[in-house]
């Protein structure tokens, strides 16, 4: 019966061109001027259909591609999930990028302070303190925003630039700072805190860490919590009509809070898997704007579990490509950040990609 | 409201407890009294005790026209004494409710707490107040600039939270064409290019309806990629791109011999006059014209505007536009008015800082002035602090104005209240 | 002098017809009536002729002379004016700077030049007598005195024609004679006066003609002398209204809702509902009479847990209700109509089910330790669907789809088919079309009828006098008369005025 009404939701409300076709014409639009873009600088058409032949290589053309891949969009993809979950409830959470750094830092302090623990707690510890910081970082907002009314933009983007002095500060701080070093870097990981790799039975080289798995855990756990309990219908309500909300008995208070919770525990663990899975270890910028492209992979995915699942996947491809990219036809990948900011703006301006390619589309506007 | 039965007295003494501005003032008189009292006892604990020697201020340089002897300040005394002053006022405003000026009293307190602090870690050493000053003002300079393509941008209702990304593309082409033409024809290019970008923020929001928060995330990563992506094709392969002349300090003739404030005000290069006139004439127009009332007017009610045949999109695309051009100019600063050669997302953060100056100044350019001052005085202080080799790390300093922001939109101290209509597009039909 | 035509005017959004082959003419000295029901067209046919919309066709003579407006700037130029239904005035400027906005009078510089203006408007003002103070902050002003402003605003920029829409909504009755002086005074300077309302003794006292609108077209055009309430309610309808209700007497039992020198405050603080007193018994209908903005949206709020009370007790069944959440409301049996459906009724992207479980989601069947059962959400829904009369393609469909009366319907529905007690209806009916309005009150007198307690609350005296047995009139926060189903209109309009 359930099946049957969600089949129903899907076959009546769901709007091919608004939810798939146009982030596909997007990312295409964004590839395309990225290449009028090196044309532009000079490069020369050969040296451009080298570049984007080994973007594609480099993230399908091998098991190794597809392993850094997936390995990239591992964390962008949690960070994403806690996003776009927060935009269902109404809310613009900016600070993924901090919460990245708390739980990071909240992973990497326990990774390493802790060696008395077999691998199966010291393991879910790490994540557990590593989600734990990230969702209490970003309750900070949640709740000004639920007691004072402080717009979440703001705060989020004043606790994202805390999150990077703070990281500074603990990294040069002797009980977390790499004995020996003088610049600013962690102390390593301890082997029973790391994220096992789960193809290197195949071969030794490929990344892929067993966070991916978690990854899929929690797409499947927010689709679910969204869509298939009360707690999810109350974050929808709220994002949808917030008078309505309170009429219906919902609490906004409680709920803001608790999805910047949930949203900070899924940046966090992001971060913890990053530091976990691939870095071994906190420096400064090993938050690398994932929680800045997470904004774009979740609106990409049009904020919901399964998009975000696949925008993520692109994005993790077009990181890992960039870097063969940069290898083999000397393009920086500096290109990839441009290519993602033009995939935000025609995302978000569905008029623009209706202008652009007029014939791909059957309907008229309605917005 | 007028009353009508019986026991109306009753219902009114109930009644004036809960009054607006009584009651958040008195909350607010009661939180600025307890701060003070912490601040005295903070300043006794911290700074008052266990430290010798006179805090000696250096308030002139040895070329000055006029030289002022230097300001020496017993250090443990000093201290004690602001100390208790600091108790004895936060005692009285709890004990006696007293709801006036309670802001003025906070921002006394807090005066006195920053003299306190500078104090104790300059005891026993000499430091250059004026050179601490002269810092001040150059670090406010794109703060304030920011903060003014903020109110630009905002007056008329649209969120720009690309002023980071616009500061960017300024501070690049700045170099670049700097290098290429010279310092004059770079800041006009960094202008023209922030006003592109403040130009295609007004397009994406207002014809295409894009999300302003979004579209201002998109700006400021395509910034960032733009800039990183041509420094590292172009730049690093040709260093001789990336070598502009920088704009030097010209001394205002008689002004900039005055002890103290000569140096501050009158010895800077032309981003600070630019920045300082800047403010000046968008107070004019903003509230003494009626291009002004107009664009405040959409800001507030674009309907109302539209039904009086105010133009209201071509009043947010001319504003947005020009927020991104003076944003341009500030990030011409960073270049230009400062190292001369760009780095990638050398900006680090200050169109945010900007941002937060705006709401700070409540979204008038002289308050946003002032508020830049703080946020440069914070930013000076805590390069200052690595030479005092104080013990406090300087990651903390530089998180105040952040830490600031926050607490002034959560309403704790004050109220900030944006333009009515602001984040919503307007749709005719 | 001046004459307008509208000729062969025709517009249309998307689907919909809002106007079609309008003609309408309006003469120096003349007041124009144009009645018409919600969503008839009024405002759409308004909105062309003050520029801010285009018509698909048709012609705007002035003069004689045709006329284009392809923005309000147009409109004005040509000496169109509007007093518009929701104000369009800026709060936080003085009167002067609203009424000068788009018309600033500047020096060197474009210095504005506030001194002259502030001469200027009260120059108008004493001149209609319309008594305002040009420095004063506009939203401290009184509604009646902010509608005063917007017609300065009109004067200002010396129009001949004034349209005024819907002026009367938020005026009690006294605002409204001094409001009828003013037109008249208006009209006799030699200004031509288009009145938009939907209230039928208005157009009467008022207008020198009649236009009468209807889906989007104009039905009739009559003399206000030589036509009846009943005559003109049929045009503007469409069809004989049955203005009366079969309402059998009924048996009042048990008191349900017990008010007790209840007193709230507004978003301000300032008093909104100043110690008012009364009951609801099982077998009625306690209907509140009263302007909009007397402190209905408070006392509503305040008895379904929405908001604080200062003062006093509200008690269910004879127990306390004090700081309870709208959720323990509910959970009581109490069931609410909230007034404005778009703001708080629906969730406008939710599907049509979504809706119908909005505030009991969390309960059996829908739901059970937190998690949702589709499919008995599904089977409720169907059946609610079918039993009130809701026109949806299906119960997935999203309810923004679904047109206001059935919107409407939706929130009916999904009050009534829970176990009801007692019911607060505010607003039932507002914006929506006749046949709706029709459906909803018979649904609330079979819930009366079937002994439970209803608390009507709404501006529309007919609707109150139509199914009211006690009529309670709220006026600035007091509660200043109680009538019987029977009272006349002029008691109670009185009585709505302040006059006790």
């Amino acid at each position: 019966m359930r099946d049957y009404l969600k089949k129903k939701i899907i076959s009546e409300n769901f709007d091919f061109e608004e939810i798939l076709l146009i982030p596909i014409l997007a990312t295409l639009l964004a590839l395309i001027i990225g290449c009028l873009f090196l044309l532009a600088t000079g490069e020369t058409f050969e040296n451009i259909l080298v570049a984007f032949t080994n973007l594609f290589i480099g993230s399908f053309g091998s098991l190794n591609a597809i392993s850094e891949t997936c390995t990239a969009a591992t964390p962008l993809i949690f960070a994403a999930l806690g996003i776009a979950l927060a935009f269902r409830a109404g809310l613009f959470n900016i600070g993924a990028e901090g919460q990245i750094i708390i739980g990071g830092m909240a992973a990497v302090i326990i990774g390493f302070s802790i060696d008395f623990l077999p691998i199966w707690l010291h393991l879910p510890l790490a994540l557990l303190f590593g989600a734990i910081f990230g969702a209490l970082y970003a309750a900070i907002a949640g709740w000004l925003k639920a007691t004072t009314g402080a717009h979440e933009v703001i705060s989020t983007i004043m606790l994202n630039l805390i999150a990077l002095r703070l990281l500074d500060y603990f990294l040069r701080l002797p009980v977390i700072q790499k004995e020996g070093r003088n610049d600013p870097i962690s102390k390593s990981v301890l082997e029973t805190a790391q994220l096992p790799q789960i193809l290197s039975f195949i071969e030794p080289q490929l990344r892929l860490h067993s966070g991916f798995i978690l990854m899929l855990v929690a797409v499947v756990l927010v689709y679910w919590l969204l869509f298939h309990t009360t707690i999810g219908f109350e974050f929808r309500s709220t994002g949808s009509n917030p008078n309505a909300a309170q009429y219906a008995g919902i609490k906004a208070s409680l709920t803001i809070i608790l999805v910047m919770g949930i949203a900070g525990a899924l940046a966090g663990l992001a971060g913890s898997n990053q530091i976990m899975g691939v870095l071994g270890r906190a420096t400064p910028g090993f938050s690398a704007s994932i929680g800045f492209d997470a904004i774009a992979v979740a609106l990409l995915g049009r904020s919901h579990p399964i998009g975000v699942l696949f925008a993520g996947l692109l994005f993790g491809a077009l990181i890992a490509g960039g870097r063969l990219m940069q290898v083999k036809a000397g393009v920086s990948i500096d290109l990839i950040t441009i290519i993602q900011a033009l995939i935000i703006v025609f995302i978000a301006a569905p008029l623009l990609v209706r202008n652009a390619v007029p014939w791909a589309f059957k309907t008229k506007d309605k917005s | 409201m007028p009353f009508h039965g019986h026991s109306k007295q009753k219902i009114k003494v109930k009644m004036n407890n809960f009054k607006q501005n009584k009651y958040g003032n008195e909350k607010q008189a009661l939180l600025t009294g307890y701060l003070l009292v912490v601040f005295g006892i903070f300043i006794s604990f911290f700074f008052g005790f266990g430290i010798d020697g006179d805090a000696v201020f250096k308030l002139s340089r040895p070329r000055d026209t006029f030289v002022l002897p230097n300001l020496v300040v017993p250090a443990s005394e000093y201290n004690i004494l602001v100390s208790f002053v600091l108790i004895f006022l936060g005692a009285r405003i709890i004990l006696r409710r007293m709801t006036s000026y309670s802001s003025l009293y906070l921002g006394a307190g807090l005066f006195l707490l920053v003299t306190c602090f500078l104090v104790w870690a300059t005891a026993g050493k000499s430091f250059s107040l004026t050179g601490m000053m002269q810092a001040t003002v150059i670090r406010a300079t794109p703060i304030a600039l920011a903060a003014l393509a903020g109110i630009l941008s905002e007056r008329v209702a649209i969120i720009n939270i690309g002023i980071e990304g616009m500061l960017l593309v300024g501070a690049f082409s700045g170099a670049v064409f700097g290098s290429l033409f010279g310092g004059i024809i770079g800041l006009i290019f960094a202008i023209i290019v922030g006003g592109l970008f403040g130009l295609l923020h007004a397009l994406l929001v207002i014809k295409y309806r894009v999300d302003q928060i979004i579209s201002g995330v998109a700006i400021n990563i395509l910034a960032l990629g733009l800039t990183s992506f041509l420094t590292s094709s172009f730049l690093k392969t040709n260093p001789e791109l990336n070598d502009a002349p920088i704009f030097r300090p010209i001394k205002i003739p008689f002004l900039s011999d005055i002890p103290v404030l000569g140096p501050t005000l009158f010895q800077q290069n032309f981003f600070v006059y630019g920045a300082i006139i800047l403010v000046l004439t968008t107070t004019y127009y903003i509230f003494k014209t009626g291009v002004g009332l107009r664009l405040r007017a959409v800001g507030e009610h674009p309907k109302a505007a539209d039904t009086l045949g105010v133009n209201v999109l071509s009043v947010r695309y001319i504003n947005v536009s020009l927020a991104g051009m003076v944003a341009g100019f500030g990030g011409a600063w960073f270049t230009l008015g400062s190292v001369g050669r760009f780095d990638e997302a050398m900006t680090g953060g200050r169109g945010f800082i900007g941002l937060a100056a705006m709401i700070f100044g409540r979204w008038h350019p002289v308050g946003a002035l002032m508020a830049a001052l703080i946020f440069g005085f914070a930013d000076s202080l805590q390069q200052k602090l690595a030479i005092l080799r104080t013990p406090i790390p300087s990651e903390f300093l530089a998180m105040a104005p952040y830490i600031a922001t926050i607490v002034f939109v959560a309403g704790l101290i004050g109220t900030a209240r944006a333009p009515h209509a602001i984040g919503k597009p307007y749709i005719k039909e | 002098m001046v004459n307008i035509e509208l000729k062969n005017i025709s517009k249309s959004f998307g689907s919909v017809q809002a106007n079609q082959d309008i003609n309408i003419k309006v003469n120096s000295g003349e007041i124009l009536g144009l009645l018409g029901e919600n969503g008839a067209g009024k405002s759409t046919l308004m909105n062309i002729l003050c520029g801010l919309y285009r018509p698909d066709e048709g012609k705007i003579i002035i003069n004689q002379k045709e006329t284009h407006f392809d923005n309000p700037g147009d409109a004005i130029k040509s000496g169109v004016g509007m007093v518009h239904q929701h104000f369009m005035l800026v709060p936080i400027f003085t009167v002067t700077e609203n009424v000068i906005l788009g018309n600033e009078k500047t020096g060197n510089l474009n210095y504005l030049k506030i001194k002259d203006s502030e001469k200027k408007v009260s120059e108008i003002s004493e001149k209609y007598s319309l008594l305002v103070n040009p420095k004063e902050i506009t939203e401290r002003l009184s509604v009646g005195a902010q509608q005063r402003v917007e017609i300065i605003k009109v004067l200002f920029r010396s129009a001949e024609l004034i349209i005024f829409d819907e002026p009367t909504a938020v005026l009690t009755p006294q605002e409204v004679k001094e409001l009828f002086k003013i037109m008249n005074a208006l009209k006799k300077s030699g200004k031509a006066i288009i009145f938009i309302t939907h209230k039928l003794h208005e157009v009467r006292e008022v207008c020198d003609k009649i236009s009468i609108l209807r889906a989007g077209m104009i039905v009739g055009e009559v003399d206000p002398k030589k036509v009846s309430n009943k005559e003109l309610a049929n045009l503007m309808v469409g069809r004989p209204v049955n203005l009366s209700l079969e309402r059998k007497k009924n048996k009042t039992g048990k008191t349900i809702l017990e008010v007790d020198n209840l007193s709230v405050l507004n978003e301000n603080r300032e008093i909104a509902l100043n110690q008012i007193s009364f009951n609801v018994k099982e077998g009625e209908i306690v209907g509140i009479a009263g302007v909009q903005g007397n402190g209905q949206t408070e006392l509503v709020e305040s008895i379904t847990g929405l908001r604080n009370f200062v003062a006093g007790n509200v008690s269910y069944f004879e127990k306390k209700m004090e700081y309870i959440t709208p959720r323990e409301i509910h959970k009581l049996g109490i069931r609410h109509i909230p007034e404005d459906r778009q703001k708080s009724g629906v969730i406008a992207n939710f599907t049509v089910s979504e809706n119908k479980i909005l505030n009991d989601y969390y309960q059996k069947p829908f739901s059970s330790n937190y998690i949702m059962s589709w499919g008995d959400v599904e089977r409720v829904s169907e059946t609610v669907v079918k039993n009130f009369d809701i026109r949806t393609p299906s119960i997935t469909t999203l309810t923004q789809n679904l047109s206001g009366g059935n919107q409407q319907k939706l929130v009916v529905g999904r009050e009534l088919s829970n176990k009801v007690d007692f019911l607060i209806a505010s607003q039932p009916t507002r914006g929506i079309d006749v046949g709706s309005i029709e459906y909803i009150h018979k649904q609330l007198i079979e819930t009366r009828n079937n002994g439970k307690g209803i608390l009507l609350i709404s501006t529309e005296l007919d609707e109150i006098l139509t199914l009211s047995d006690r009529i309670l009139v709220l006026f600035e926060g007091k509660i200043i008369k109680e009538f019987s189903s029977n009272a006349s209109t002029e008691e109670i309009g009185l009585a709505m005025a302040g006059q006790s």
